[in-house]
């Protein structure tokens, strides 16, 4: 699928510019002629849709940064003044805070249609590896950004989270002190913060690169999950793709600009708009909707170091995904056996979100009296995060390998086209089919 | 397979060289996609304009009465120095006699303070050749003389001599009584 190129440089200018920097050739090769699975529905729209959060996140960010000010003192006043007084200071400013969200949103969608389609599965785990750090990259930098308005959740999020390093042994106080440049989260500390989040996105982009390009060797993966057979198989990625992104992008837009618009502030937290105070801690701390599921499973765990090494390790079973699954048979839509066991983890992911949002002795159903387990009533949400945590972890570690090994997968078809060809009404009789066959 | 090629089959519903359906999908696509991006780049390029906060500081009061005869105070103006000179009669003579000389950009001393304020001038403190602030005395005609490149305004703050092409500006100001005045 790479390697062959079918640019033909049309004028003077293009050949001369071919044969010293062959610019033209890349981008038509990469997204105009490109070879893509004919079959690609609407979840394989998301890759197109990061790319374009990515761009708005930096460019509005940018701009920002030319009103922000990183000092203890004025941060927050500055981001108030940007809101209110620098010209369309209200709509930039929304669109990088919900840029934020959205951009999870599409990250989180992009990752279930990997997990579902098996689009981690040789020969594409460097490509799905890259796609894991990327995340947690994203991870790190939205969490620098949330710091940098100076709210008290800003303020207290970013000592709650310092402070996890420190539950590392031996070295983590030293570790904690070396990140805040102090004694406490401070000025020194947001001055870093500032400098990295603006840094990170751009490291992003440089692995997105990187994506792409692992991307482009073996070549798009596809809900059947056969590799691509034939030039019957694939498209070329403009004007079936460019269309097919153009028009989800265009909704997810809708979507994006219905926050933006309508709602700027109702993903954030009230107390934001509370300047940070270092004496006191609101009453209910929560870190944005998109980290609230890695919270609920630091929270689940009674002991500090282990509920740290099991938020980290949450995020690490994503990276050996691909040498946890033992089934040869990439798509669920053959994979009948976990189908089921995948739709409950990701409801499992929701009601870990859920558990995160709650503080962890609320009750689960008002005004049941439950029964005292262990540390905490069995109808709290500490509970359920436990029950989740588990169920989370058993996916990846149990459930993924086992299934693989135990299960009698459907029959796969023999290419992409094979189905639609092999139908009587689309085909000539007598032509041959064999779906029994894997591919 | 084959009848779904783009551009494949002729539009039905075109006829001769008009435009067809396809045609105004995409035009109209292009066009919504150019204005989408458009409408959104005049906000990046708007907002390194002055925002409102900068705006709403714009305008200064000064009150008078704490220079003395012969002295200059200087003070912030948006962001610049602003002059304000109290003249003694001899120096608005001087300005007076020269409203006939030979001048690079002819204002009479009249033109250059308010009506019956003529021992009052204000003026924006920065050199028109380059922006650099003149220093206030200096030069042949005990104006202002500015050190950069050597540029000499006289008593009204008019060019007389040096690569300058205008005389010093006069802000928009209004006095709001005998002894204070509002510039901007």
């Amino acid at each position: 699928m790479s390697g062959h190129s079918t640019y033909e440089p049309k004028s003077g200018f293009e050949r001369w510019l071919d044969v010293r920097l062959p610019i033209l050739r890349f981008a038509n090769d990469t997204v105009v002629t490109f070879p893509t699975p004919k079959n690609l529905n609407y979840w394989y729209t998301f890759g197109g849709i990061l790319a374009l959060m990515l761009g708005i996140q930096i460019v509005t960010g940018i701009v920002l940064a030319m009103h922000y000010v990183p000092h203890i003192d004025m941060a927050f006043n500055s981001v108030q003044r940007i809101k209110r007084d620098v010209n369309y200071g209200w709509l930039i400013q929304g669109m990088h805070a919900n840029g934020a969200s959205m951009f999870f949103l599409a990250v989180y969608v992009h990752m279930f249609r990997g997990l579902y389609y098996g689009s981690y599965k040789a020969p594409r785990e460097v490509l799905w590896l890259l796609g894991c750090v990327i995340y947690l990259l994203m991870i790190i930098t939205g969490f620098f950004g949330y710091v940098l308005p100076w709210g008290q959740m800003s303020f207290h999020g970013a000592v709650v989270i310092t402070n996890l390093i420190g539950a590392l042994p031996i070295v983590g106080p030293a570790i904690t002190t070396w990140l805040w440049g102090g004694f406490a989260v401070d000025d020194a500390t947001l001055n870093r913060f500032f400098s990295l989040h603006y840094l990170l996105p751009f490291v992003i982009a440089g692995v997105v690169a990187l994506h792409i390009w692992a991307l482009h060797v073996p070549g798009n993966s596809n809900p059947k999950g056969v590799e691509v057979k034939s030039d019957a198989d694939t498209v070329p990625f403009h004007p079936y793709y460019t269309v097919k992104d153009g028009f989800a992008i265009s909704v997810f837009l809708l979507l994006y600009a219905s926050f933006v618009f309508f709602a700027p502030d109702i993903l954030g937290d009230a107390v934001n708009y509370v300047k940070a105070n270092p004496l006191v801690t609101p009453a209910h701390i929560v870190p944005e909707w998109y980290l609230l599921p890695f919270y609920a499973i630091l929270r689940a765990v009674p002991d500090k170091l282990l509920g740290v090494l099991t938020m980290g390790g949450a995020i690490a079973c994503l990276f050996v995904l691909p040498w946890l699954d033992t089934s040869k048979v990439r798509s669920m839509r053959y994979r009948p056996a976990i189908r089921l066991w995948y739709f409950i983890f990701f409801v499992v992911c929701i009601i870990l979100g859920f558990c995160g949002a709650h503080a962890p002795d609320d009750q689960l159903i008002r005004g049941v009296a439950g029964m005292q387990i262990g540390d905490a009533n069995i109808n709290s949400f500490v509970w359920l995060s436990r029950f989740a945590t588990l169920y989370y972890f058993a996916y990846f570690l149990v459930i993924t390998p086992l299934i693989g090994l135990t299960e009698t997968p459907l029959p796969v078809p023999e290419s992409i086209s094979e189905p639609i060809l092999s139908h009587p009404a689309a085909m000539p009789a007598g032509a041959a089919a064999s779906p029994e066959m894997r591919g | 397979m084959a009848d779904t090629v783009v551009g494949a089959t002729p539009d039905p519903h075109a006829s001769g060289d008009d435009p067809n359906r396809r045609d105004f999908i995409h035009i109209a696509a292009m066009a919504a996609a150019l204005g989408a991006v458009g409408g959104l780049a005049w906000p990046m390029i708007d907002q390194m304009n002055p925002a409102g906060d900068t705006l709403a500081l714009a305008s200064i009061e000064f009150d008078l009465s704490k220079v003395e005869a012969g002295q200059q105070v200087v003070v912030k103006w948006r962001g610049k120095p602003l002059f304000v000179r109290h003249r003694t009669p001899e120096q608005i003579a001087a300005a007076i006699k020269d409203d006939n000389a030979e001048l690079r950009d002819p204002q009479t001393d009249e033109q250059r303070h308010k009506e019956g304020k003529a021992e009052w001038l204000i003026l924006v403190g920065t050199c028109t050749h380059l922006g650099c602030v003149p220093t206030v005395g200096g030069g042949d005609y005990g104006g202002w003389f500015c050190p950069c490149h050597g540029s000499v305004y006289d008593t009204s703050g008019r060019i007389r001599k040096g690569p300058a092409p205008k005389n010093l500006e006069v802000p928009t100001y209004a006095f709001l009584s005998d002894t204070k005045i509002k510039v901007g």
